[in-house]
């Protein structure tokens, strides 16, 4: 919100610099975004008095002799129009900063310092100024928008500093207001903070003025949905002139960016930042049956706004209606039918309050947002209200442009405006601070913040002002209390009364952990990818319609089509990833990434979907291969002490023959395998990729081992490796599970050669195992290992018919 | 009989001069040692042909003599050795400013590595670790924190639906609720989380992380909020580092603060990371608002509570002077590789 200085000043009587006033704002919970100094980018301009001025021959300027009083007198050329002797113009003195301005001598083009100059042969110390060069505009300044010279009155002191006269001497506050603070989305509203903080006394603007007589006999204002409507007041303005507001109005518009209209606008406008109440004026002339009525819109019932836009409307709306038609969408804009014309003789004034969360959706659905809508969406309470209005018809009295008539109509659901009253315990309020503020200045701070506080033993009354509908119980008054006294005086304690609690890790969370690290001695980095993915994604994935992972929970309101749904497998993200990496040059390298993947109950959501945590493992280069990932695999169940197998398996994007299905206790965890050709060519990819994915919820409810001790063998083991031949679709899983289950000695089988070709036979292949047999309580005899080889060939002749390679 | 040991003596002396290698002095040796074939022990062979009386003084003169050629042997032996060894050295210098063998490890995510030492700095002051639910419905993300559906402060979020009544967690408030829900005081816990809200720029991402921090316990205050995020932000920033607390507001907490820590950079003096302030924004906090305890069947006048909420990805790039928040979620290893503190 855009708070000027000089206006503020109309309040309090502002005692400390702009810069202390933003500390003190800050302390008590206004924090101020940006501090604009409203004339700094303009120095050294002075008032100058022009008391020669002589054409140059054959040029449009002119040489002038300006007088700029203790300054000094100058020759000064000047190009504009409406230089002449005996007027008074702002002139920049040799050092001086304006804006310059392009060729057009109306586009500001950045700020710049005034030097001596020449020009056609003439000396020239100084510049006379057009508004534009002093960033003035028509609304801050009568006859700044000139192309010209901007015009001094006559009764200006010749040399005094310009920025006075212009209004350039001022500052203008953008200070954040928090959401529990509505009351403070106005001039006045913070004008009541400033003087809370600073100790001063509050000026309250005037609300006086005169009703004359009854206008409009008859007229009638009913409200059929009052739960949208809780309050609205009418009232009624005659021989009404429209015109131009006073240049005090004009220049506080011009200061928050609100364009000065006419009088009656500006009003209108004027009283919406003064008091945070959205006002609307009807030109009555247009305003048929001597009535209005709100009400919400028919279905496909339609306005068109002041804005010449039209809306078609429905039942959620809330509309301003008079005996026919609506002429305003409540709380967001007037209707183009009613409003404020050159020839407007009469208006009816408008100030009530809406239902905010109605107007929010209003002004959502229909995408129209304004400072109004704004306004009510954040909360207008009824004190601004009653007092807007009458702030209004006193401004009419004010600025002479109307008589206020007695015709006033107020529709209410009864809400008093007065402050109600509130008890508290001084300890409790204390008891939250953790300090014992002095009762005094308790005292001190509500009374200064409007609450009329009154202390009885422990027990204080406050009268809360009706436009504090954020106050609840005592730690409100807590807040009001060390936001004013400060919170440097909070002292740092420990928790001193509390029970001791044990904290950390559980189980599940350390497994994580531990996983994540051991999965980083691998070189692999831990990634993290946004909770939501794009459809297209489902396709790269080459997924079939009736895929699972097809079944995404939607956003409603994505950002956009690319993060809008939510994840039904890491893939996607991880390949994108790895593109990522090759198009910025890392052409290999290991990632992983443990995220949730979210499978729906059912669509739309009625429940909470299943979030599973999910490990995905992606890895690129040269030298990778489906092995190198198998590798990784087998640390993430040596991490969680689980044993996986792995049988060939069918993923939509790896390749055929180089994909596993990972089990685990026989369930079904999770695929590894390489990225098939055609999804990397649709990523660019410029190496061999490879996958994994397990499910860590389906895996964390397996039954698991732990890190635990054996002693060591007693007897020392035997190795025998054995060469083997078989049919080619033998799988070296199949031999090493017949091997195993041969004998129980068997501790380790590990494949350490594959040959195919002559002299094997081409329907056949070898492969040579070590295996590694190790003795239990008793040591081996001599011929133990011989007679358990002779077993497992004997095994494996029969079940998978393999002979050892002769 | 001493001519010949003489004889002996010069031959080896004579010998020695020439060997180079261990194996050559080995060679030589057992020319004159070796027990079956050694001129020396041959010597002692002809111990029959010696006269009797002889045969004493001329078996002393075969030991010395053994003994001399031993210790000579062992001497050479020892002196090509270390030849040999010095030149075996030689032969393996090495330039020792050529790189070592890369060793690779990954790293944690930054984002990870920040949660894991906040989580270790209050483990230590005993809270538990709660993860929240990425989506979540709108009474725990929102009414049961004190936002019913009008409430303002449901602009300051802009919120992802995924049907009426659920949505993606604006914030991990919502398993303060659920917490609180299942469990009774003495409560300290710790929420991190996945969080998402409509923005996205520069220093806004849909997707981020938050940091809850929950006690509920007896007399719990705003002193005690202060005396706990200065031990905080001292482990985490280091010693010497304070905490200014300034009012804000959260539907949650009443009252609401914005804690802002003394600037790490430059130690307040005022900096390009403070914007000269001397001070960053790191966290939101505040008392438990009495609405939020009473909603979680908590009597509010016998207990109260603090809470505070710290987001991760800012106060990650805020350590590693990290510009643009989408660096952290692009996967670039190139990114991943610098940030290593695990």
């Amino acid at each position: 919100m855009l708070v000027p200085l000089s206006w503020l000043k109309e309040y309090v009587d502002v005692n400390v610099s702009a810069e202390e006033l933003e500390k003190k704002l800050f302390s008590c919970g206004f924090e101020v975004e940006e501090l604009k100094e409203v004339g700094k980018d303009v120095s050294n301009v002075v008032v100058g008095y022009v008391e020669e001025c002589e054409p140059i021959p054959e040029t449009h300027l002119h040489v002038c002799k300006v007088n700029a009083g203790s300054h000094g007198t100058f020759q000064v050329c000047c190009g504009a129009d409406n230089v002449q002797a005996g007027g008074k113009y702002p002139v920049a003195l040799v050092g001086a900063s304006v804006y310059a301005t392009a060729k057009d001598h109306k586009t500001v083009e950045g700020v710049m310092t005034i030097k001596k100059g020449k020009l056609r042969g003439y000396d020239s110390e100084g510049m006379l100024c057009s508004g534009v060069e002093l960033g003035v505009s028509e609304d801050m300044f009568p006859g700044a928008g000139y192309n010209g010279l901007l015009v001094l009155p006559e009764d200006a002191e010749v040399g005094a500093d310009v920025k006075p006269i212009l209004g350039l001497d001022d500052y203008v506050f953008d200070v954040s207001i928090t959401a529990n603070r509505p009351d403070c989305q106005s001039i006045l509203g913070l004008a009541r903070e400033v003087a809370a903080v600073l100790d001063l006394p509050l000026k309250e603007p005037s609300y006086e003025y005169h009703e004359t007589e009854v206008k409009k006999d008859g007229f009638t204002v009913s409200v059929t949905a009052p739960e949208l409507c809780p309050r609205y007041i009418g009232h009624y303005v005659y021989d009404v002139q429209i015109g131009e507001s006073p240049l005090w109005m004009k220049r506080r518009l011009a200061l928050v960016g609100q364009a000065s209209i006419s009088n009656i606008v500006d009003i209108t406008n004027y009283v919406m930042l003064e008091q945070g109440q959205p006002m609307h004026a009807f030109d009555s002339e247009y305003i048929e049956g001597n009535a209005i009525c709100v009400r919400r819109a028919g279905e496909g019932e339609k306005i068109t706004t002041l804005d010449e836009q039209e809306y078609t409307l429905n039942p959620n709306n809330l509309v301003i209606c008079d005996g026919v038609k609506p002429v305003a969408l409540a709380g967001v804009m007037g209707g183009l039918n009613s409003e404020i014309r050159d020839t407007t003789k009469a208006v009816l004034f408008e100030s009530a309050k809406f239902a905010r969360d109605n107007i929010r959706k209003t002004a959502r659905a229909l995408g129209k947002r304004t400072d109004a809508s704004a306004k009510y969406e954040k909360g207008v309470d009824e004190y601004s209200t009653v007092h807007a209005m009458k702030r209004a018809l006193h401004l009419i009295e004010e600025l002479g442009c109307g008589k206020v008539s007695s015709t006033h109509v107020d529709v209410n659901t009864g809400n008093s405006i007065d402050p109600w009253e509130m008890k508290v315990s001084l300890k409790k309020v204390n008891d939250v601070l953790g300090i014992e503020v002095p009762a005094r200045d308790v005292l001190h701070i509500l009374n200064n913040l409007n609450f009329a506080p009154e202390v009885n033993g422990d027990e204080l009354t406050i009268h809360v002002p009706a436009y504090r509908e954020d106050m609840d119980s005592y730690p409100d008054v807590a807040e009001e209390v060390i936001r004013m006294y400060g919170y440097e005086h909070v002292k740092p304690t420990f928790m001193p009364d509390a029970l001791v609690t044990t904290g950390g890790m559980n189980a599940k969370q350390r497994r994580e952990l531990k996983l994540k690290k051991d999965l980083c001695t691998t070189g692999a980095y831990e990634c993290i990818h946004y909770s939501f993915f794009s459809p297209s994604d489902l396709d790269l994935l080459r997924l079939p319609k009736s895929a699972p992972e097809r079944r995404a929970i939607r956003i409603l309101n994505p950002i956009n089509e690319e993060l809008s749904l939510m994840r039904t497998t890491l893939a996607a993200s991880m390949l994108n990833a790895i593109s990522r990496n090759q198009k910025k040059g890392n052409l290999s390298g290991r990632l992983y990434e443990i995220g949730k993947k979210f499978i729906a109950k059912e669509l739309p959501l009625t429940d909470y979907p299943d979030e599973r945590e999910t490990l995905c493992i992606g890895i690129f280069g040269e030298a990778e291969s489906f092995f190198t990932l198998k590798g990784m695999a087998q640390k993430v169940a040596e991490s969680l002490y689980v044993k996986f197998d792995y049988v060939p398996g069918k993923v939509s994007f790896l390749h055929p023959y180089q994909t596993a299905t990972i089990l685990c206790n026989g369930t079904e965890i999770g695929y590894l395998g390489k990225v098939a050709y055609p999804v990397a060519e649709k990523l660019d990819l410029r190496t061999d990729a490879y996958l994994l994915e397990i499910d860590l919820k389906t895996l964390g409810a397996l039954p698991a081992g732990k890190a635990s001790f054996e002693p060591l063998p007693k007897f020392p083991g035997e190795s025998r490796d054995l060469a083997l031949v078989m049919n080619k679709e033998i799988t070296c899983g199949q031999v090493e599970d017949c091997i195993q289950k041969s004998c129980q000695y068997v501790k380790g089988i590990k494949l350490f050669d594959k040959y195919e070709g002559a002299p094997i036979p081409p329907t056949k292949k070898s492969m040579a195992f070590t295996i590694d047999f190790v003795p239990g309580q008793e040591p081996f005899e001599a011929d133990s290992v011989d007679h358990f080889v002779k077993k497992i060939l004997k095994n494996l002749k029969n079940q998978l018919d393999i002979d050892l390679r002769s | 009989m001493s001519e010949r040991f003489d004889e002996i003596k010069q031959e080896i002396l004579d010998g020695i001069g020439g060997l180079a290698s261990s194996k050559a002095v080995y060679e030589f040796k057992k020319q004159f040692l070796d027990s079956k074939a050694g001129k020396i022990g041959l010597l002692m062979k002809e111990m029959k042909n010696i006269a009797p009386e002889e045969r004493a003084s001329f078996g002393k003169g075969v030991n010395d003599l053994k003994e001399w050629a031993q210790q000579r042997f062992t001497d050479l032996d020892e002196m090509i050795k270390a030849k040999e060894l010095e030149h075996r050295y030689e032969q393996e210098r090495i330039d020792v400013t050529e790189p070592g063998a890369e060793m690779k490890s990954g790293n944690l995510h930054p984002i990870t590595q920040m949660r894991n030492e906040i989580i270790d700095v209050f483990s230590g002051m005993g809270f538990e670790v709660f993860e929240n639910k990425e989506i979540e419905n709108d009474y725990y993300n929102f009414t049961a924190l004190n936002t019913p559906k009008d409430h303002p402060a449901r602009d300051m979020q802009d919120t992802f639906y995924l049907s009426p009544e659920f949505l993606l967690a604006t914030q991990t408030s919502a398993a303060q609720i659920h917490t609180m829900e299942a469990k009774k005081p003495p409560i300290k816990i710790l929420c991190p989380g996945k969080v998402f809200r409509s923005d996205d720029d520069a220093t806004h991402s849909p997707m981020f992380h938050q940091m809850e921090g929950l006690v509920v316990d007896k007399k719990i205050t705003l002193c005690d909020l202060k005396g706990m995020l200065d031990v905080f932000v001292q482990k985490i920033y280091g010693e010497g580092t304070t905490t200014r607390l300034r009012p804000s507001y959260f539907p949650f907490t009443e009252p609401s603060v914005e804690v802002d820590v003394s600037c790490f950079e430059c130690g307040g003096k005022g900096c390009k990371l403070c914007k000269g302030t001397g001070w960053i924004e790191i966290l939101g906090a505040g008392i438990v608002n009495r609405k939020v305890l009473q909603n979680c069947g908590i009597d509010p006048d016998e207990y109260s509570g603090l809470a505070f909420g710290i987001g991760l990805e800012r106060a990650t790039m805020l350590k590693y002077g990290i510009n643009n928040i989408k660096l952290l979620f692009e996967s670039d290893i190139k990114v991943l590789e610098q940030i290593d503190n695990n």
